[in-house]
């Protein structure tokens, strides 16, 4: 029988003082420390709060799935699931000098486009620049991309990446898990991409209870019996 | 426009409402969360007759891009009432009362939500009275405070609040829309209990210093009880087992 | 829809830490304690084509209310009463920080206040104003005009439209046999019908610290306001919590308590003037 990984405590209650967790969901008023939002503390030698919801913030370095919104004279506007949009330079995306007469720019990357990217800058003064230059870096072309809350992600990660790896194992796909909560799914047919996803979101879905990697096994076994893959 | 009900008894001399509670009875209440599949966060809070719907959306971009503050999101909030809402259909044309409602309720909040984390970005918060019996703006604070938590927008604290007021000489707690308009009083008031801040105050009538004291006691007690519905709520809402 | 204040005048950080050194010592800038309202002025009559007129001055807030008169229908629920209204301009002049256009959220919040502080005590007799009870009634105008802003539009504003409301005279009229009714406003009658005086007192909450009727600059670094509207029996007639910040139970039993007392200041002024009128 799955139980919950810990208490779910809400913004008001208390925490105990010595709770660790990420900072700006943690709230010190004084010896006092309440969450910032709803989520699980996991009591254990040292208790911890993990937040079951969080809104993504950029941050330098961070590999983004985002999607192309729209196109200026000299970059993209990309949608990276966080209130602040990113902006992608054409030279960045050519590597080389750029001629608004010459080159058309959605020959490049359309509106609509997923692009895996790094995140180069950002410091909330301005909108996040993202790169593409570097190696596995650049458009999406094939596979697709599932959406989840980006609090979910270390949980489809699993402890050392335990998670996404017995998936890979069991579907033969591969995985792509953007700290943005977006991951590209690439898999040898559609069967098993229907079965990844859906295990994907059952992680979401599931993620404050015990005992979900067994769970998530059990069900993708079943799913390639059912479909017979 | 104030009706003042002549000769209307509203409190009968076993010391009860009209509708059967005692002074200090909350009417019936229902909380849910999660409500819309649009918003980011949403909720819907129910008290006796009134109901009131709330959506958040955000933090995001704001359209108007010279109301963004470079240290910290700003809040944007509407207070709206239905046109099926009220006896008499209301205009959908905001009044003036929505205007300064708008205002108080986001100032309500303002105190709760940790703005500082999301500089040059808008959060919304949409309230929508679907039915109107008496407290609807603190009926609003507490739809806001429970779809802002669901939206994961981060908060020191939750908010609730209620209307305390005065009829037939008595204190009393959530008034509906016939004591309101027939009574002494009207003190909306909305609290943080977590944080021990009143962060909506208002008082319509008149009352003396004992009086006012005594409303607000009840109002905070009250605030306190649906908080922590608000957090069980909010609980149950994340507590989805598999199967279920 | 109501956005969290963008555009704030600028008070320099030290200023701030140099109105709280003062605050600890009970004192201001100004040379007042911090439970006493600024100096009062107020002259009644100031505009002759008006009802009635008031210019209150709190400090350097100045304030002009204007009381017009006329003829119409009651509401069908309160057939046999008269109409007020209340209105509040921010109008350019009076400060940078307005801007011309429609009244916005602090104009609305401003006259909606000093409406009810009026009306929920029964300031004034409206049934007094029924000339054909269910059919013709006195309609009241009382128009704020915010002509410098120094902080405090509350208090300032209310002590505005109290003057004019008791310096204002129903205009005289004739039934014509069609049953109209002929104003004739250049002859002034009786007096309005004044049950209660009513004044608000706004107090200022700067971190720990209450203060009485805030200069502008007080107030851009006030967390929060609460209006506390009382009448000359020290009755609590209306209140407002305003403001992007909480207060907490102690700090709003204490401000109205302040209020009681600093409300006499007003009454004085306010009751001066009317007797000079």
């Amino acid at each position: 029988m799955p139980r919950l990984r810990g208490r779910i405590v809400v913004p008001g209650d208390r925490l105990p003082p010595e709770v660790k967790g990420p900072e700006e969901y943690l709230v010190r008023i004084g010896d006092a420390v309440t969450p910032a939002v709803v989520g699980l503390l996991e009591s254990g030698s040292k208790p911890s709060f993990v937040p079951l919801t969080s809104i993504y913030i950029p941050s330098p370095g961070d590999v983004v799935i985002g999607l192309i919104e729209s196109q200026g004279v000299m970059n993209w506007f990309v949608d990276i699931n966080s209130p602040y949009q990113a902006v992608l330079n054409v030279q960045d995306f050519l590597k080389r000098q750029y001629n608004p007469a010459i080159d058309d720019l959605s020959r490049f990357l359309q509106i609509g486009d997923y692009i895996i990217a790094k995140v180069q800058s950002f410091d909330r003064t301005r909108n996040p620049v993202l790169t593409v230059s570097e190696e596995g870096l650049g458009r999406i072309v094939e596979g697709k991309v599932v959406e989840i809350s980006p609090a979910k992600v270390p949980r489809v990660i699993g402890r050392k990446g335990s998670m996404v790896n017995s998936l890979k194992e069991l579907t033969g796909c591969d995985f792509l898990v953007a700290v943005n909560g977006r991951i590209h799914v690439r898999c040898p047919n559609e069967d098993l991409e229907a079965i990844s996803i859906l295990a994907i979101k059952m992680i979401e879905r599931e993620a404050h209870t015990t005992g979900l990697t067994n769970r998530v096994k059990r069900f993708v076994e079943e799913e390639k019996k059912l479909r017979g893959v | 426009m104030t009706v003042k009900h002549a000769g209307l008894r509203l409190i009968d001399e076993k010391g009860l409402r009209h509708d059967g509670r005692r002074p200090d009875e909350l009417r019936p209440v229902a909380m849910r969360v999660g409500v819309l599949s649009n918003a980011d966060g949403s909720a819907l809070f129910e008290i006796g007759k009134t109901k009131v719907l709330a959506a958040v959306y955000g933090p995001r971009e704001p359209p108007q891009r010279h109301t963004m503050l470079p240290d910290r999101a700003v809040l944007r909030v509407r207070y709206h009432m239905a046109p099926f809402s009220t006896m008499d259909r209301k205009s959908p044309a905001p009044s003036r009362r929505e205007i300064e409602l708008s205002k108080v309720i986001r100032e309500a909040l303002e105190p709760v939500v940790i703005a500082e984390l999301y500089p040059r970005t808008a959060i919304d918060v949409f309230v929508e009275v679907l039915q109107a019996d008496g407290g609807t703006r603190t009926a609003g604070v507490t739809a806001a405070s429970l779809a802002l938590a669901d939206a994961g927008i981060p908060m020191k604290g939750l908010v609730a609040g209620v209307a305390v007021g005065k009829v037939d000489g008595v204190i009393v707690l959530d008034v509906d829309e016939l004591e309101d308009s027939a009574g002494e009083a009207d003190l909306p008031i909305a609290a943080a209990p977590d944080i021990g801040l009143i962060t909506l105050f208002q008082l319509n009538g008149v009352l003396s210093r004992q009086e006012l004291e005594e409303a607000v006691e009840m109002g905070l007690s009250a605030i306190r009880r649906l908080v922590d519905m608000e957090k069980e709520t909010l609980r149950s809402s994340v507590t989805v087992m598999p199967g279920e | 829809m109501s956005t969290t204040p963008y555009k704030l005048p600028i008070v320099p950080m030290i200023k701030k830490q140099s109105y709280l050194s003062l605050y600890r010592k009970g004192a201001r800038i100004d040379g007042r304690d911090l439970e006493t309202p600024r100096n009062v002025r107020i002259e009644t009559g100031v505009i002759e084509k008006a009802e009635g007129s008031a210019i209150a001055r709190l400090g350097n807030t100045q304030v002009i209310a204007g009381v017009k008169i006329d003829v119409g229908s009651p509401f069908r629920d309160t057939p046999d009463q008269g109409v007020l209204t209340v209105h509040a301009e921010f109008v350019p002049l009076a400060s940078p920080l307005f801007e011309p256009g429609p009244p916005d959220e602090n104009a609305v919040e401003l006259a909606r206040v000093v409406d009810r502080s009026l009306r929920e005590v029964g300031a004034v007799d409206l049934s007094s104003l029924a000339i054909r009870p269910g059919e013709k009634v006195w309609m009241l105008w009382v128009d704020l005009y915010i002509l410098d802003h120094d902080g405090n539009l509350f208090d300032a504003s209310m002590l505005a439209a109290m003057a004019a409301l008791l310096d204002a005279r129903l205009p005289e009229y004739e039934e014509l046999e069609s049953g109209e009714i002929m104003v004739d406003k250049s002859r002034k009658g009786e007096p309005l019908k004044i049950d209660h005086r009513v004044v608000t007192v706004t107090i200022a909450k700067v971190d720990e610290y209450l203060i009485v009727d805030p200069t502008l600059d007080e107030e851009t670094i006030a967390d929060a306001k609460i209006v506390v509207a009382v009448d000359e029996e020290k009755r609590i007639v209306g209140a407002q919590k305003t403001g992007g910040s909480g207060m907490t139970r102690e700090e709003i039993l204490k401000a109205v308590d302040i209020a009681g007392k600093a409300s006499e200041v007003y009454f004085k002024a306010l009751n001066e003037a009317i007797s000079k009128g």
